[in-house]
């Protein structure tokens, strides 16, 4: 059936088309939250007020539109969204997901939350208050305007879509895997996705209950965080990192799938511990939900519960080990090509580390006194976060590519969208470790002096991430517009390491195998799995 | 077309794996469209820039409607056209109890509100629960019939559904109907209730915690008295066999978690709580 372009790009029911879409709406909220950042770091390039003529307000309005566009509309879209979408059917060799059309709306919530967002940040003075939306900053008496709100009515909107797209994914793995095909035959990446499914359905509806309890006192009177009614701002704080917490997991969980793909596929070996990378997944998403209190340790919790928390916290170091060490044991030994997935692959393993490093400095709640909202957080969770869910994005991005488009990219200038970013990122974001230890507040447009010169880095870093986006973008419209399908470009010189043909005959990376972009629909027939491991 | 593409004496038509793919649907886009209108007008209302709700008012109809909409499409494909195999039916309980699990956490996250403010009273309450000078609903009253009612519902759920899967039309429309009519009458009592109860959901936060969680519940129950109302429709309307009814399932496993849900709110809420 041949559909006309308005039906297929707007009513589809196809995963395909979908993912595309995702894919197509991430880039654009990522250039918004790019856009967004550059502004904060411009700001910070120098001591005094450089651009927001000291309206530390619309600073803290850029912090909130960032991390809002990012996470929620950037990675979340591109990683479950885009990837999971197109993958996730493929891998399992099922005919399309689980509920065509709910996919549909899943993707349909997002550009409505990018408007709520966007008209949230522009209406009156915007929402001051960070992604964490903490009342009684965000109740009625600090943050009057409408814009909180119309923040909260995005959430909402984002957390239909995922909270739609978890139940989507869950259903489609347990329903739809195909003949002879065991859960655990499943591939990492679709039991990372599965993981992050089950953490978006346990966690969202807690957010959506603390921040409609929010709205609820805004607007209708309620007393739930309010001291004088009896009520209890902790409670928000509570209600949101039970959340929170899992949420960060969700934008790493796919990252860790698509690692393992990327790691054995350019190691040339299959994924050491496969079975251990599953489980310490799953721990990874049950620990998750134990240890939200480490987001708020310095607002008054007892002794006990910071034990606790610290204890817990400290644990998550295990399964992330594991991960770390199963990545490496593939390596070791293995014959190493150094395309470019493998470029980002390997740029993960060492920020993720790094970030992973400083998390158990933050974990630990006596610590948290000197690094509580300090730029030594906001170093930390950028290098998790901008350079671990980010770069396993990218990989992702180049290593599922030819798939999805037909198309292979410039070889060239995706190795220089790595490098600037990599160089960038890291300029950018180490020094924040040392304005933390020296106690430089977040969330402050203005600083002593004393912090200016690794400020200046750190600035110099974001306008060359400017550099890296371009060189990235370039590399995206190089591959739509010039790529060369692959199978006409198969025949270049021999890789020192690998035939050329190996690639696409490994047996268990069914996505690999399709034809480029595979048909509209992918399967006629359904795939059998004859040889599980 | 749709015909044309059932005729599968042309082994090319013939569909081979158990799934239904779903065609081009505008219902989605039309729901999340209209929920943007939601989200957009509530805030602009509720701040002032708009004098009036007809716009909200508008955008939750659109809501509704396009979920009408789609929700006869779904109906056309599992009781006309035969879209519904196996797998698929296995795929919407499944997702139907994914949906439940979520619900059951917002509800949980309300009674950690609730629990929150409960199980600490602050000075502002005079340290007691329920606050100084406010006096609760009585457990023995209206709340003990409605939990009656809703127990009752229960029995009368799996009237119905032994009588569905025994291939017992009347008793089948019976046991929804009987289902149908003590949820409109929870939800009628519970209004009563809440037009005479002495606090508000302003009144600290035992008012906000419990009109709130009540609240839900009765929203939920709201939606429920329509889901069953729908069955009952298409029990007469012979929508259902004794082994297809996908839609009598999820309202039948809706009903009794939402009666559990209610056992739990009566206990904390109107019992401990009082």
């Amino acid at each position: 059936m041949k559909l006309n372009y308005v039906t297929r790009w707007t009513f589809s029911t196809s995963h395909k088309d979908m993912a595309m879409l995702y894919l197509m709406f991430g880039m654009v909220s990522a250039m918004v939250a790019t856009g967004m950042s550059v502004l904060m770091r411009m700001e910070l390039a120098n001591g005094n007020s450089q651009f927001f003529y000291n309206n530390h307000q619309a600073f803290n309005v850029m912090v909130t539109g960032h991390a809002m566009a990012m996470m929620f509309l950037f990675v979340m879209p591109v990683l479950m969204g885009a990837f999971g979408n197109f993958f996730v059917p493929m891998l399992m060799g099922a005919v399309d997901m689980a509920f065509a059309r709910l996919n549909n709306m899943s993707f349909w919530c997002l550009p409505p939350a990018l408007v709520c967002v966007m008209v949230s940040v522009f209406m009156e003075s915007g929402p001051g208050t960070g992604w964490t939306v903490y009342p009684p900053l965000s109740s009625m008496g600090s943050h009057s305007g409408p814009s909180v709100d119309l923040a909260m009515f995005a959430l909402h909107l984002t957390t239909m879509s995922s909270l739609l797209g978890a139940m989507n994914f869950m259903v489609t793995m347990l329903n739809m895997r195909t003949m002879g095909m065991h859960m655990m035959n499943m591939p990492l990446f679709v039991w990372a996705m599965f993981f992050t499914a089950m953490l978006l359905l346990l966690s969202l509806p807690v957010l959506t209950a603390g921040v409609t309890l929010l709205l609820l006192d805004r607007n209708f009177n309620t007393g739930f965080y309010e001291v004088g009614a009896g009520g209890d701002p902790m409670l928000y704080e509570h209600l949101f990192w039970f959340f929170g917490h899992p949420e960060v997991y969700m934008l790493m969980m796919p990252g860790f799938g698509m690692m393992s793909h990327m790691v054995s596929t350019y190691s040339k070996k299959p994924m050491f511990g496969e079975v251990g990378m599953l489980y310490a997944m799953g721990s990874m998403g049950l620990l998750g939900f134990l240890v939200w209190s480490h987001h708020m340790y310095m607002v008054g919790l007892d002794m006990d519960s910071r034990a606790y928390f610290t204890s817990a916290t400290m644990m998550m170091a295990v399964p992330t080990g594991m991960k770390m060490f199963s990545w490496l044991a593939t390596l070791y030994g293995g014959e190493m090509r150094l395309g470019v997935p493998m470029l980002f692959a390997l740029g993960f393993l060492f920020l993720f580390t790094m970030g992973g490093l400083t998390g158990v400095m933050l974990s630990n709640a006596s610590m948290d006194v000197a690094f509580h909202d300090t730029y030594y957080v906001v170093g930390h969770f950028h290098y998790v976060l901008s350079m671990g869910a980010l770069f396993s994005l990218m990989g992702a991005y180049y290593y599922w590519g030819p798939a999805m488009f037909g198309l292979n990219y410039n070889k060239v200038w995706a190795e220089m969208h790595f490098w600037l970013l990599f160089m960038s990122v890291n300029m950018m974001f180490l020094p924040m470790h040392f304005l933390g230890l020296n106690g430089q507040p977040r969330r402050m447009p203005d600083y002593p002096d004393a912090f200016m010169g690794w400020n200046y880095i750190s600035s110099m870093g974001s306008a060359m991430s400017m550099m890296s986006v371009l060189a990235g973008l370039k590399s995206v419209l190089v591959q739509l517009e010039n790529g060369t399908n692959e199978e006409f470009d198969t025949q270049v010189t021999p890789d020192f390491l690998e035939a050329n043909l190996t690639r696409s005959n490994r047996d268990h990376a069914l996505e690999l195998m399709l034809s480029r972009p595979a048909e509209f629909h992918t399967f006629r027939e359904l795939p059998m799995l004859v040889t599980p491991r | 077309m749709k015909l044309k593409n059932m005729t599968n004496k042309v082994r090319g038509n013939m569909q081979l794996h158990p799934f239904h793919l779903v065609g081009p649907s505008p219902w989605p886009m039309f729901t999340s469209f209209s929920l943007m209108n939601l989200a957009l007008s509530m805030a602009l209302t509720s701040h002032g820039y708009m004098g009036h709700n007809y716009f909200m008012f508008l955008a939750m109809f659109v809501v509704f409607y396009s979920m009408t909409l789609w929700f006869k499409d779904m109906m056309a494909e599992s009781s006309y056209l035969g879209d519904h195999t196996m797998a698929v039916k296995r795929g919407m309980n499944q997702g139907f109890m994914l949906f439940v699990v979520s619900e059951m956490l917002m509800f949980v996250s309300l009674f950690w509100a609730y629990l929150h403010s409960a199980l600490n009273p602050n000075v502002e309450m005079g340290m007691m629960w329920p606050p100084m000078g406010m006096e609760a609903m009585s457990p023995a009253e209206l709340p003990l019939l409605n939990t009656m009612m809703l127990l009752a519902s229960g029995v009368t759920m799996t009237y119905a559904h032994h009588a569905l899967m025994n291939k017992d039309r009347k008793n089948t429309l019976y046991g929804f109907m009987y289902s149908t009519m003590l949820m409109v009458v929870f939800v009628f009592c519970q209004g009563l209730e809440y037009s005479f109860s002495s606090f508000t959901i302003a009144d600290s936060v035992y008012g906000s915690a419990f009109f709130s969680a009540t609240g839900l519940h009765g929203m939920h129950m709201m939606m429920l008295a329509m889901m069953l109302a729908m069955c009952t429709w298409r029990v007469y309307n012979y929508d259902f066999t004794n082994t297809s009814h996908v839609g009598a399932e999820t309202t039948m496993l809706y009903l009794h978690v939402l009666d559990m849900m209610w056992l739990f709110m009566y206990m904390v809420m109107y019992w401990w709580g009082s």
